[in-house]
């Protein structure tokens, strides 16, 4: 037990605060490059997006996820934001394990034929007021494998998308900026 | 003393074969065929491939399981005036295969052999369900690969089959009458799972039958996520294959583009150049080391060991942001590409990978002694998901799950291809085959791996030539051309297997993924055990779904 807490001050905290300065985060060793793709940025987006959660979403947004179809290269990206560098769920965002519980879907993947009953139920087991959020170049516009005799193609084919997230896969910022702009877009 | 791969079939199958009468002593060219020898270029060597007549296919397989071979993969093709059966085996570090032709197109038959191998029984029915090759007398008949898209009737890989062939107006059914095994004991009860899992996870079926918390039995179903890769490959060339076979499981993406571009490299006789194959390599002991990473972690928060689940995912993602930085690509995706790779490594990169190197060491050296010592992690992980190990080697697991349970082997050791057969790759075996040992296998993979990637990356920084793709010349065959490429991918070996025609063309893609073998594993392993057992069982195994479904 004293290993792990001793190790646990060792690493010290690895999540972005933004509430010191771009200065004082440098001193401590947050990432906070100037591109839009550091930890430091990622945290000023997330505070974003937490503010229109708690504003809409009375504090916490939950997401359902469903892979239709996909490689399984998105679903790492997924994984990492609940890492302790992007810690998605500070700002509000919770990946739960019921459609019922959920305020969105978030489909990756083209739409294999042999899942496309699987995400109607889930999708339709999902309460008003519902989003659903197509991740990766498959689930946006078929990507490498299209419509054919086993895929039904882009999630937008099967059911209706209110947001696309492009990339093969889409960064864990990519992702951050999607819903991001999908909750601005629902005020 | 280079073995090559003649050695078994020349020196002992076919002397056997010839003894017991199964085969004529001369088969080459006579007016009774039996069989033929064929070299099948592979790197510097060659790969022994028999063809058999078709009545031959059992006994000849009975009698490779007599000789300890193992079933490595199998797979079937259409040609113009047959159907073609292909099945691949290791024995004493050589592979050979094995061909035999169905000449009967209206009525494809052949012996099963999953009644001498059993985990040939999935793979038989893949191939039954895209080419509509009956496998006589298999103990299990019902279709896998095939749910509701496409009726009994209708075989997609088959030439007069089209890849967009829309049959449907309304959405497809869910495959609600597929006969599971049922029991009619009331004191068991099914628990179905699935397709769609409780977290961010890839679908899949899983049926319990339980006596209060005990699993008296699992059955698996998959093909959810069957996109028609094969079939896909059909419109793509050579050149333009490796963007898929980068997809086939995109966690082992390097893992599959290699086997897929070696496979295609060997089929066109292409020499790739030595700072190509060193990159290679680096990729792919980096892809082993991310996912082992993000394995150990997940392992550690499916028993709620959370402090493990977030010091080593934040090992992972360090990782993960080097590969983004120097492959531009966080998973390396697309950076092999045919004839080499597409990134070259500057010196400052090659020296920031090694400080990277050693800062890993010393963080999993600090992590392991509190892993070791954790007495309600050993609780949940130790003598939980036994697979024996007289079990892996019967079924024929791969990677770290075969590894955890006695079955040594690893293909850059065992069947060595550049650059790894200049190096030691050292293996780490346990013996005892519960979740703890398929957790510190790849623990000790890890190690190995950074051990291989520092002998690597100073390798490439000593390197003259830089070239890091072939020069195109005479890209074209002169008439079909096949190919295999045998890589040990994070998961295990893949085998991948392509037919190329004169116009650089695919003809037929089959990776192999070793998930095929690994995922045979989890229904044994999990008996007996409890049910929330389950999810720590199945990420010990985290068998690949996409890649096996294609």
């Amino acid at each position: 037990m004293l290993k792990i807490i001793k190790k646990i001050f060792k690493t010290g905290i690895i999540t972005a605060d933004t509430t010191v300065t771009r200065r004082a985060a440098v001193a401590i060793g947050v990432d906070c490059g100037n591109d839009s793709y550091s930890d430091y940025e990622f945290t000023l987006l997330g505070n974003t997006c937490h503010q229109l959660i708690q504003a809409n979403f009375g504090g916490s947004f939950a997401i359902r996820h469903v892979d239709a179809g996909s490689c399984n290269g998105c679903e790492l990206g997924l994984h990492a934001l609940n890492n302790v560098f992007y810690n998605l769920e500070r700002f509000g965002v919770h990946f739960v394990a019921s459609p019922r519980h959920a305020d969105a879907l978030l489909v990756t993947g083209v739409v294999a034929r042999h899942m496309e009953a699987a995400l109607r139920i889930t999708y339709i087991n999902t309460p008003q007021p519902k989003l659903v959020i197509a991740v990766g170049n498959c689930a946006v516009s078929g990507g490498e494998f299209g419509e054919n005799y086993a895929s039904c193609g882009q999630v937008s084919n099967v059911i209706p998308v209110d947001l696309n997230i492009h990339g093969c896969p889409p960064t864990p910022h990519a992702l951050l900026t999607g819903i991001t702009r999908l909750l601005k877009g629902r005020i | 003393m280079a073995i090559t791969s003649l050695n078994f079939v020349t020196q002992q199958l076919l002397p056997a074969l010839i003894t017991r009468g199964i085969l004529e002593p001369t088969g080459i060219n006579t007016a009774n065929v039996t069989w033929k020898s064929v070299s099948f270029n592979y790197l510097n060597r060659t790969l022994n491939l028999l063809e058999i007549d078709h009545r031959h296919w059992l006994p000849v397989i009975q009698i490779c399981k007599e000789h300890q071979c193992r079933f490595a993969s199998m797979w079937g093709e259409e040609e113009s005036d047959a159907f073609v059966i292909t099945s691949c085996f290791y024995v004493a570090k050589q592979y050979f295969l094995l061909r035999t032709y169905l000449n009967d197109k209206q009525n494809p038959r052949i012996a099963s052999a999953a009644n001498i191998y059993y985990a040939a029984n999935r793979l038989e029915r893949h191939c039954h369900d895209l080419l509509g090759i009956d496998f006589v007398n298999s103990y299990d008949w019902r279709r896998w690969t095939r749910h509701q898209a496409w009726s009994a009737s209708e075989f997609p890989l088959r030439r007069d089959y089209p890849l967009d062939h829309v049959n449907y107006t309304s959405s497809t059914p869910a495959d609600s009458d597929y006969p599971f095994l049922t029991s009619s004991n009331l004191d068991l009860y099914h628990i179905p799972v699935g397709p769609v899992h409780a977290g961010i996870i890839e679908p899949g079926h899983f049926r319990f039958h339980a006596a209060g918390e005990d699993i008296v039995y699992l059955e698996e179903r998959l093909g959810y996520l069957h996109k028609g890769i094969e079939k896909i490959a059909t419109t793509r060339t050579a050149a333009t294959l490796l963007s898929l076979a980068a997809r086939v499981s995109g966690d082992g993406t390097v893992a599959h583009s290699w086997a897929a571009a070696m496979a295609l490299e060997n089929a066109l006789c292409l020499k790739i150049p030595r700072s190509a194959s060193l990159i290679r390599a680096i990729l792919c002991e980096r892809e082993r080391v991310t996912n082992h990473l993000w394995d150990v972690a997940a392992l550690c928060g499916d028993v709620a060991f959370t402090f493990g689940y977030y010091q080593l995912g934040r090992l992972r993602e360090m990782w993960v942001r080097t590969n983004a930085a120097i492959f531009q690509h966080r998973l390396m995706m697309d950076v092999i590409v045919l004839g080499g790779v597409k990134i070259d490594l500057r010196i400052e990169q090659i020296a920031s990978m090694l400080k990277e190197i050693k800062v890993l060491e010393g963080e999993l050296k600090e992590l392991q002694s509190i892993i070791e010592g954790n007495s309600s992690l050993n609780n949940r992980l130790c003598t939980t998901g036994v697979l024996a190990a007289a079990v892996a080697s019967e079924l024929g697991v791969l990677g770290f799950v075969g590894k955890a349970s006695a079955v040594d082997f690893d293909v850059r050791r065992d069947f060595s291809y550049p650059p790894y057969d200049e190096l030691n790759i050292a293996v780490p075996i346990a013996g005892c085959g519960d979740v703890a040992a398929r957790f510190m296998v790849r623990w000790h993979e890890i190690f190995s791996s950074l051990q291989i990637l520092s002998q690597l990356l100073e390798l490439l920084a000593n390197l003259d030539s830089r070239a890091i793709v072939v020069e195109r010349i005479g890209l074209l065959p002169n008439s079909k051309v096949s190919g295999v490429g045998i890589v040990e991918g994070w998961r295990g070996e893949i085998i991948t297997y392509v037919s190329i025609d004169e116009q650089g063309n695919v003809v037929r893609f089959f990776p192999r993924d070793p998930s095929w073998f690994n995922w045979l594993a989890l229904e044994k392993l999990i008996y007996h055990d409890i049910v929330p057992d389950f999810p720590v069982c199945n990420k010990s195994v985290n068998g690949s779904y996409a890649g096996c479904d294609l």
